[in-house]
């Protein structure tokens, strides 16, 4: 008999355990980011073949030391488990451990044996026993776990141990027997723990235990059995008691299990941990590398990526105007070759330097050195009203701020977590890149000052430190000003170091770019193509500007670019998009700008790097977008009607850029803000906010210089 | 009081039985359990956060809760 089943299989571990090697090893490259039905946090799903007629959904969820969670990527672990009698959940749960920390481990998997779920124990980093002088009574360990038992090497030995899992999964799938390994009720108060069970037998004690002290219930859960489960929680006043007293239990049980099964001899252990922390945590050095590690980081983003993304450049720039040339003249072609392809290599263009950030983010994280940062960093952010963890989304902030804001779901603080939220955006991030390049191109000479140092590199390093100063200034007014309690407390395990596991390294750097390139993108994509719309029509006066022109240089004796480049910047000016720009005019004339710049921050409202496009598009240069020789010398022989002289002067720019350092102008990280704070209020205050403060900002700039 | 916080770098000692409810719980859950061992292994910059490892776990906790666990000192 043949058949095809598929059944579902989840992982669960501590972090650092492997548990994502291990997920990369089982899925390979059949994984995609989903939704989680009803939670805002991605699910990161896989493929694997058990064997010829069994087919596995593979689950890897967020990293957990327990069920009972403290931050939000945690609280997906409690709710996936708790609906555990609906149908998509997993029919076998793979608890993955690290043979050195197996003690610790085991408390997790001893939590989830209570839930009465089919349950593996994988311990992975098994070649690390012998220099770590650790045994392990396998068989007897299965006996007194009553369960599956696999010891595996996923770094070292990655097939051995995949089929050491898969045939694990297979036989507990088919025997689908569940014990509870702590009948902890019996422990702390057997009275209360029997009048529980009688609210709903179909659940497992420790789970009605569960939705009682975490609050959190199963879909499919009645009104009247929630309410029955309420009132237990105001009968006991010794509900975080019971809670401890729980913990206390499981660690002894785990203790006698192991005292059996488990030896270690930490005479044998070597001290290279040590020795590495003695410099990376040392209170002078420690700061020294770090910074230095950062500089690297900037300085090789820059190095490495201005090649690809000139390729980048030139490939769209071909592509739209092969596309302009072969296919008929009318409104798609310039749907296609003006809109939705420079659209789309406006997202593609910056892929280079943000899988460079990520690739060095994921290194520094895979080998551990990413936790003494947070070590390092604690105090110092503490004061700002964040966390040592923040360290890490205002890094990410300086490639794209939607990958980074979501970086901050490991923050156990609600208020930590906010403030790091809010103040991201200020970081230098990569699309304001383009516009920083152009601005200073136009007013700060191409000098050397004390014979090493450029001028124009100098301007564009205190743009960065600006956006981090003010990132700084605004996290403590935020500190000092927002109301919210600091509930949850900060512990971070500081893993053994290790040399970063290529293949994770690579995962994560896609996954994150994905993020950007599908966040991102799809609004950018979708703005460019309103833009193009706004720009090319227009009320009565716009169709009729073409003949117009005609008729008024009729006499004159001018070439035909010279005509059609006018006939196309007063095209602009009537369309839609110019009407926009003019009816703005008084509100940013304060600040230098004229109407032309008004459009272009319109349109910069979507994203940032639009603003050089647009330019380009105003001032109708006949070249493609980011040629910008050809756009610079364009803006800056542009002239200031009014006073005769030029548009682009150093006030005017400085303004520019100050309005582009603080303004939040990007949609898709709005729409992020909104998903992780689960509400329009705090996306809102910080667009608002932002802009208020760029006006301001700007205003004072230009009056003060001109 | 003799608490974690109160620990010099490379000293060694027990989580005290009293303090059992100052725990929070997902230290508890890490391993630092009353009885065991505890070392402090570095500091930050105005001794805040702490480096420790206790029961074979290597954590960073902040002075405020080490300040609430007290300890035994090891002779």
């Amino acid at each position: 008999m043949s058949y095809k089943k598929t059944i579902n299989v989840a992982l669960i571990g501590n972090p650092n355990t492997g548990k994502t090697s291990l997920f990369n090893e089982l899925t390979g490259l059949n994984q995609k980011v989903g939704n989680y039905p009803g939670v805002t946090v991605d699910k990161k799903e896989g493929h694997s073949k058990l064997q010829s007629n069994l087919k596995a959904i593979i689950t890897d969820l967020p990293g957990t030391y327990s069920i009972n969670p403290t931050s939000l990527d945690e609280t997906i672990v409690l709710k996936t488990l708790l609906n555990s009698k609906s149908e998509k959940t997993p029919d076998v749960i793979v608890v993955v451990a690290d043979v050195e920390n197996l003690k610790r481990n085991l408390l997790l998997f001893s939590q989830i044996k209570d839930l009465e779920i089919p349950t593996i124990l994988a311990i992975n980093m098994a070649d690390q026993m012998k220099r770590k002088g650790i045994t392990i009574d396998l068989k007897l360990l299965k006996k007194e776990l009553s369960n599956e038992v696999v010891l595996l090497s996923v770094r070292k030995d990655p097939d051995q141990g995949i089929k050491e899992v898969k045939k694990a999964i297979i036989k507990t799938y088919n025997s689908a027997k569940a014990f509870p390994l702590c009948n902890v009720n019996n422990r702390i108060d057997p009275a209360y723990f029997d009048r529980l069970k009688e609210i709903n037998p179909k659940y497992s004690i420790y789970e009605l235990w569960l939705m009682i002290t975490q609050n959190s219930f199963p879909d499919k859960i009645s009104e009247d059995e929630k309410k029955a489960l309420l009132t237990f929680k105001n009968d006991s006043k010794n509900l975080k008691k019971y809670q401890h007293k729980e913990t206390i239990y499981r660690y002894q049980k785990i203790n006698e299990i192991l005292k059996k099964t488990y030896l270690a001899d930490r005479s044998k252990a070597t001290d290279l941990r040590a020795k590495l922390d003695k410099v990376f945590t040392h209170k002078i050095f420690g700061y020294i590398l770090f910074f230095t590690v950062l500089l690297l980081i900037f300085q090789s983003i820059f190095d490495w990526a201005s090649l690809p993304m000139d390729l980048i450049d030139t490939v769209f720039a071909n592509l739209s105007s092969y596309v302009n040339k072969t296919m008929p003249a009318g409104v798609l072609n310039n749907l296609i070759s003006e809109g939705i392809i420079p659209g789309i290599g406006g997202i593609i263009i910056f892929i280079p330097q943000i899988a460079i950030l990520f690739l060095f983010i994921s290194l520094l994280e895979e080998t551990g050195y990413m936790s003494r940062v947070v070590f390092l960093m604690d105090k110092i952010m503490r004061r700002f009203g964040m966390s040592g963890k923040s360290v890490i989304p205002l890094i990410s902030g300086t490639a794209c701020a939607i990958p980074a804001v979501m970086a901050t779901r490991n923050i156990s603080g609600w208020k930590e977590r906010l403030i790091t939220i809010l103040v991201t955006p200020f970081t230098t991030c990569s699309a304001r890149l383009p516009v920083y390049a152009i601005i200073i191109a136009l007013i700060i000479p191409d000098k050397k000052i004390f014979g090493i140092f450029n001028l124009q590199g100098l301007t564009l390093l205190s743009l960065y430190i600006l956006g981090f100063i003010t990132a700084i200034i605004a996290a403590i007014i935020l500190h000092k000003t927002l109301k919210i309690k600091n509930t949850s407390f900060f512990v971070v395990e500081m893993p053994d170091y290790k040399l970063p596991s290529l293949k994770n390294v690579f995962f994560d750097v896609i996954e994150k770019t994905k993020a950007f390139v599908f966040g991102a993108g799809k609004i950018i994509l979708s703005i460019s193509i309103v833009l193009w719309f706004l720009a090319s029509n227009g009320p009565q006066a716009y169709t009729d500007v073409e003949k117009n022109i005609i008729e008024k240089t009729v006499s004159q004796e001018i070439t035909e670019v010279k005509l059609n480049q006018m006939i196309a910047s007063a095209k602009l000016e009537n369309s839609y998009i110019g009407i926009m720009g003019k009816s703005i005019e008084p509100l940013i004339k304060p600040l230098g700008y004229d109407w032309k710049i008004g459009i272009a921050l319109i349109s910069s409202f979507a994203a940032r790097e639009v603003f050089v496009g647009t330019l380009a598009t105003i001032y109708s240069v006949e070249s493609d977008d980011d040629d910008i020789t050809t756009i610079k010398q364009r803006m800056a022989s542009e002239v200031n009607p009014e006073t005769n002289t030029k548009r682009f002067n150093f006030p005017v720019g400085m303004s520019l850029l100050v309005f582009y350092a603080f303004a939040m102008q990007c949609m898709a990280t709005l729409a992020i803000v909104k998903r992780e704070t689960k509400s329009w209020k705090w996306p809102l205050i910080q667009f608002v906010g932002m802009g208020v403060l760029a006006y301001i900002c700007s205003f004072v700039v230009f009056q003060t210089l001109s | 009081m003799t608490t974690i916080a109160s620990l010099h770098i490379g000293e060694l000692a027990y989580i005290s039985e009293e303090s059992l409810n100052e725990i929070p719980l997902k230290l508890l859950e890490m391993g630092c359990l009353p009885g065991a061992e505890v070392e402090l292994i570095q500091l930050a910059p105005l001794n805040d956060p702490l480096y420790i490892c206790v029961n074979g776990s290597h954590l960073a906790i902040r002075k405020e809760t080490a300040s609430k666990i007290q300890i035994i000192k090891a002779q």
